[in-house]
């Protein structure tokens, strides 16, 4: 069955971000002769249009008070974009506009949302929606009882959109006001890869013993490559302030989905494979030779990191 | 100043996964056994988030709400323990197996009732379903401003000045009251009410409320009011088989996976 589907786009640097691209692909699969619509609001939003990969239309507006994001401003833009697409289906990212946003525009539209969902698909008509629950021990499909349909969708839950953008534009209003105020912004340097972009991601836990440890895993990701390897950590470690929170893998923190993920002294509790259980591969060192890590890993060393590290790092030199 | 605190009690989330079981005719969490229900991780925090800005202030009120079972009261007397002053418990059959969309229509009506509130404290998200969506529909049904994920919050005057985590780093918000805050774990500990603090929170008063008590009609809410509809709760597959890796010593092991790394195309 034809669905209508309206992506609520973000933009990075003034193009549509990776996970708008992402969710414009999984619509173009889900729409079986329906329309694809996207949402665009801030600067350059006109312009970003035209690499709205896969969209036939977009709602835009390029007024810059949309480009810091305020609930209470995007709502009334966004939900009128639903409204003039027809969409039976909304689908956005689990960002932080989609955090706030999806509740609040179900809400508005007297639906309901499916909350970082790692699948969206279409069941004989009727739109099915995967998410994990209880810390990612389990997962849940759901089916909505009204329309439209709203999702926020895990980043890399589908390959990004490729080819022409939207050709046909419409204006959304100016922003409005809110009564939440945003009167500053603090960006946690991260020196290197981002975790969520590297191919290779190493991730320590609080099995490191002390937060110098993690200076080891610097070493082990340079060893591997700086163009290659990031640093994560598991919530336990950012607990301790051995790391950064904005580096924090798992269900309350960032989701990575790199080529190879090394676990190092993570037990892997449930909600850290939430983040990090769409590595293509997962390899583990744990001291530990039951520890629940391993049942997700290709490889396993049991071992004490302290050890088998630095003789990590040595091989990886070798080239 | 009266601060809500919104609490659930929920399945332990530490329990093993070896002991997470799901009954599939039901599609429903199988109680582990031995493993007692808990308190919700971030309402703790919301709750000591609360606690705060009461004891900054010296002359506040704080309120914590739950919908629940009978044995929900455990969550209400542990916030109370740790200094809340009232406890209420909205408990009725026609509340089960509704969404996120009915589970804050119950909580905005009861915090309505009370009247007075100037703002509303929950977790970033029930630590059970983690879907974050009740602090946000409770705003909404109030007509009032939200701030989620907060890893700050103070009261200036009659504005709460709320720090939210973003995925590069944080923002500086502002407020005013009334307002819904949800926190989360970035803003710190809880804290541990002590034997003294408990026996008092005995001795605090929950109230009990029903569906009508609040003016709700039972096809509003639980499952008869529910929009998102559950079709299958399930264990995913994890996959992979590990190969454990051989070596005398830990060179041989690293010099080992290296070398399948590289025959795997890994690296
Ligand atoms: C609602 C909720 C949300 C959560 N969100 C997240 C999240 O986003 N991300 C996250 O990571 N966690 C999250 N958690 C916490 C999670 O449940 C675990 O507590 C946490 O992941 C444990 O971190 P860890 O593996 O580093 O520590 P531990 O569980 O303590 O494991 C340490 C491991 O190190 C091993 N070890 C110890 N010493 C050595 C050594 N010398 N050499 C090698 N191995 C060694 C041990 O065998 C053990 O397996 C969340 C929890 C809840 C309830
Ligand atoms: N049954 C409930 N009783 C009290 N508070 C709740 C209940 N369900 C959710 N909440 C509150 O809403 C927050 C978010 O819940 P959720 O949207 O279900 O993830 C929780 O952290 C609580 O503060």
């Amino acid at each position: 069955m034809p669905h209508n589907i309206l992506v609520v786009g973000e933009l990075d640097g003034g193009t549509p971000s990776s996970t708008t691209l992402e969710l414009l692909n999984g619509a173009q699969g889900l729409a079986g002769g329906g329309s694809v619509s996207v949402s665009l609001l801030g600067t350059g939003a006109s312009a970003a249009a035209a690499q709205a990969a896969g969209a036939s239309k977009a709602f835009v507006s390029d007024d810059a008070n949309y480009d810091t994001f305020r609930g209470e401003q995007w709502l009334p833009a966004v939900q009128a974009a639903v409204e003039q697409s027809g969409a039976d289906l909304v689908l956005m990212g689990q960002t932080t506009v989609g955090r706030e946003l999806g509740p609040r525009l179900a809400f508005r539209l007297n639906t309901a949302v499916a909350m970082d969902c790692v699948a969206v698909t279409d069941n004989g008509g009727t739109i099915e929606a995967t998410r994990p629950a209880y810390g990612g021990n389990a997962q849940a499909t759901y089916t909505f009882a009204t329309t439209p349909a709203v999702a926020t969708v895990r980043a890399k839950s589908f390959d990004p959109a490729t080819g022409g953008g939207a050709a046909e534009t419409v204006e959304l209003p100016a922003a409005g006001e809110s009564r939440v105020n945003v009167t500053g912004k603090e960006v946690t340097e991260s020196a290197g890869l981002a975790i969520t972009e590297a191919p290779i991601v190493v991730g320590g836990g609080r099995g490191l013993g002390a937060p110098e440890a993690f200076e080891d895993l610097k070493n082990l990701a340079a060893a591997i490559g700086t163009d290659k390897a990031a640093v994560g950590a598991s919530r336990a470690a950012v607990d301790l302030g051995w790391f950064p929170p904005s580096e924090q893998i798992g269900l309350t923190g960032k989701v990575v989905t790199p080529d190879l993920y090394i676990a190092v002294a993570i037990s892997g509790a449930s909600q850290h494979m939430a983040g990090c259980s769409g590595s293509k591969m997962i390899v583990a060192v744990n001291r530990d030779k039951d520890a629940n890590i391993f049942a997700f890993s290709k490889y396993g060393i049991v071992g004490d990191w302290k050890q088998v590290v630095p003789a990590l790092i040595e091989e990886f030199k070798k080239g | 100043m009266h601060i809500v605190v919104c609490a659930k009690q929920i399945p332990d989330p530490e329990t093993p996964p070896a002991a997470f079981k799901i009954d599939a005719a039901t599609n429903k969490v199988v109680p582990a056994q031995g493993i007692a229900p808990v308190l919700s991780q971030f309402d703790g925090i919301a709750a000591e988030a609360a606690l705060r800005i009461k004891e900054a202030g010296g002359d506040g009120k704080v309120t914590v709400i739950s919908m629940g079972g009978e044995s929900a009261q455990a969550a209400i007397k542990q916030v109370l323990a740790m200094g809340a002053d009232e406890g209420v418990l909205l408990n009725d059959p026609a509340f089960e197996d509704g969404d996120s969309h009915t589970t804050a229509k119950v909580l905005a009506a009861a915090i309505k009732e009370l009247g007075d509130v100037d703002a509303v404290f929950c977790g970033r998200q029930a630590a059970d379903w983690d879907m974050g969506q009740v602090g946000l529909l409770i705003a909404e049904n109030l007509g009032w401003p939200v701030t989620i994920i907060a890893k700050g919050v103070a009261l200036e005057g009659n504005a709460l000045k709320v720090e939210r985590v973003l995925a590069d780093g944080f923002e500086k918000t502002e407020v005013n009251l009334p307002a819904v805050v949800t926190v989360s774990n970035e803003f710190g500990e809880p804290r541990y009410p002590k034997l003294p603090q408990i026996m008092a929170a005995a001795k605090k008063t929950v109230t009990k409320k029903t569906a009508a008590d609040l003016g709700l009609d039972p096809s509003e809410v639980g499952k008869a009011g529910a929009r998102l509809q559950l079709q299958k709760l399930f264990i995913p597959e994890k996959g992979a088989q590990v190969e454990f890796i051989e070596g005398e010593t830990p060179q041989e092991q690293a010099a080992n996976l290296v070398a399948k790394l590289k025959a795997d195309k890994a690296i």
